[in-house]
């Protein structure tokens, strides 16, 4: 028996979220009383594998095939179902994140698993297996039962944190049979966005909304997020008005993101917009309107406007370092 | 080509939502349903394609699993523009469930391309479109932010963290979309709507298929406590409190 994380580089690099779901799985072995193997896929070199050990990855099997660099769902499922049912797994666990939507369904369908995804927690129970997600675009949360032998889940970001529990790392190398005709997809381009810090993975976040009033004033807004170095959103009227990148748009139809604070500037808090943030730990709204619905789910406000107060805030945070 | 557009009916977006039976069940009194927002975005892309004469595009249907009771949803999916609605007359309890019935009628009916939203609004699964894909040994693309189609090759993007790909590939293929891939969802014009009175909504019994996972129950977040304000004069104290009262700075 075996419990499976499936660890996704991007570049041969993990990121936080690779660790928590590491920290995460491992918890989730130790209560049902079995070992946490790590499958990773792609080139990663073996110092990169052995840092996994820090969060209790005693045993990785690695594909270290530079084939698999690209992203394709249709291999990745096939070669975890391989190695999970080589090793008996009860469970697979992976992020909740891009490569997580498109390869978990898969291993569903593959290995006849009932999967929950963005799970927020460790299961509430073991048997019957259940977890809690979010649910109704974050206005309420479910509690997901899975009946299937083998158990498939995601786990949302910021769910369990980091826990250190350093091992020592064994790590296989593996070599799937995979027939050429699954290669389907080729990488023609890849446009990233440097020296920005990435939304998905932001510590805290500076967004604004169509209360800036016009693109133009986007500089009280990106000097504040680079004196916190923040990442920056908006809400969705601004990115379909070309005002900023749809990659910006957080909410029900944008990015969800969880970040610990959350600064809301001239943004109305619609429905909408607060399913993509409720996760936030904190929030900290600006509006001129006292009424404004963000000030509802705000743990902090200022009413005021937004060209006044955050040059003013940008100055305060400086003088506060 | 042909392109299959999956429809989930899920109820509007401020739809404040309420649960009964002990907070088992989800309670749909009074709930206004709408079709899902990733949905209807899809459709009007997989419209926009069929419009378009650079492709060989020439049929839009789409799929929905689901009582008579959504019926409505899929007649404005028709006055939207698509040309044939498919029903599944069984009761979505899980992704697994909807993908299966999708795909056993996909067998059937072969489709080039196949769109499913990113989620749905309702349960946040972020699984069918996926799962089709693999009951049918389709390739399969998630995340796609855009679909462009030159004479047979399909070009995309999907997102990769901080970034976009751009991807080439071949059908059949289902493509699970999200923002970006259509700016505005088309509005059913007059003309739309009688139009979809003539246009055939095909019902189509379940197949047997088994259900794997069950929502058992929901809760409701806590409310929050009251917003703290802080006068505009000073926001040196907003700082103050970020540091020592949240903690987050
Ligand atoms: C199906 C569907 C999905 C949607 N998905 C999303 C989504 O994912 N994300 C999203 O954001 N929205 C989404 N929306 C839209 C959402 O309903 C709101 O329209 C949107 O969030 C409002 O954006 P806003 O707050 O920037 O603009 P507005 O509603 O125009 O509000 C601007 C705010 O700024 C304040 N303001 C104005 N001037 C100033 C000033 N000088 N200083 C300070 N404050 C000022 C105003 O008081 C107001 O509160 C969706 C809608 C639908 C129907």
């Amino acid at each position: 028996m075996s419990v499976i994380a499936f660890a996704k580089n991007w570049n041969g690099k993990f990121k936080n979220s690779t660790y928590e779901l590491v920290s995460y799985t491992k918890n989730l072995a130790d209560q049902l009383n079995t070992k946490l193997i790590v499958v990773s896929i792609g080139e990663v070199n073996n110092d990169d594998l052995k840092n996994l050990g820090k969060y209790g990855a005693e045993r990785i099997i690695s594909v270290n095939d530079p084939k698999m660099n690209i992203l394709t769902s249709q291999v990745y499922a096939q070669v975890i179902s391989e190695i999970a049912k080589m090793e008996g797994a009860s469970a697979i666990v992976l992020s909740d994140n891009e490569s997580g939507k498109a390869i978990a369904p898969r291993l569903s369908v593959k290995m006849k698993a009932g999967m929950a995804s963005a799970v927020l927690e460790l299961p509430i129970s073991l048997n019957p297996f259940v977890v809690k997600k979010s649910t109704f675009s974050g206005k309420a949360f479910g509690h997901v039962q899975i009946d299937s032998p083998v158990k498939i889940i995601s786990i949302a970001k910021n769910c369990f944190g980091l826990v250190e529990n350093q091992v020592d790392v064994l790590i296989e190398e593996f070599s799937p049979h995979l027939d050429a005709s699954l290669f389907k997809i080729q990488v023609l381009e890849e446009e990233k966005q440097t020296n920005k810090v990435d939304l998905a993975d932001a510590d805290i976040v500076v967004s604004a909304g169509r209360g800036m009033r016009s693109p133009d004033n986007w500089g009280v807004v990106e000097d504040l997020a680079e004196e916190l170095g923040a990442a920056t959103a908006c809400s969705r009227p601004v990115s379909d008005e070309g005002w900023r990148g749809h990659e910006e748009h957080v909410g029900q139809t944008g990015k969800v993101i969880a970040p610990n604070l959350y600064f809301a500037a001239g943004i109305s808090g619609a429905i909408q917009h607060v399913a993509g943030i409720s996760r936030s730990k904190c929030i900290v709204a600006i509006n001129t309107d006292p009424e404004a619905p963000i000030f509802g789910v705000a743990d902090y406000g200022i009413i005021g406007d937004v060209m006044e107060v955050l040059p003013k805030l940008t100055e305060a945070i400086r003088n506060s370092k | 080509m042909k392109i299959l557009v999956c429809i989930s009916n899920v109820p509007d977006t401020t739809t404040k939502v309420k649960f009964k039976e002990d907070n088992t069940l989800f309670d749909d009194s009074g709930v206004q349903w709408i079709i899902n927002p990733w949905d209807e975005l899809a459709l009007t892309r997989a419209l926009e394609l069929k419009e378009d004469a650079g492709n060989s595009v020439d049929e839009v249907c789409v799929i929905h699993v689901g009582g008579t009771q959504t019926d409505a949803t899929l007649r404005k999916a028709l006055a939207i523009g698509a040309d044939k609605a498919i029903r599944i007359d069984g009761y979505p309890a899980d992704a697994y469930y909807v993908a299966g019935q999708i795909a056993a009628y996909l067998k059937e009916n072969p489709f080039d391309i196949v769109f499913s939203g990113i989620e749905s609004s309702d349960y946040n699964g972020s699984s069918v479109g996926a799962m089709i894909a693999e009951f049918m040994d389709y390739s399969g693309v998630s995340s796609v932010s855009q679909v462009n189609i030159d004479k047979d090759e399909l070009i995309l993007y999907r997102a990769i963290p901080g970034g976009k790909q751009k991807i080439k590939t071949e059908v059949p293929l289902v493509a699970v979309v999200q923002k970006g891939i259509a700016t505005e969802p088309r509005i059913p014009s007059m003309r739309g709507i009688m139009m979809a009175r003539k246009k055939p909504l095909e019902v189509k019994a379940a197949v047997e298929m088994e259900i794997l996972t069950k929502s058992v129950k929901f809760d409701l977040p806590e409310t929050k406590g009251a917003c703290k304000m802080i006068d505009s004069e000073h926001v040196e104290q907003l700082v103050e409190l970020l540091k020592n009262e949240a903690k987050v700075l």
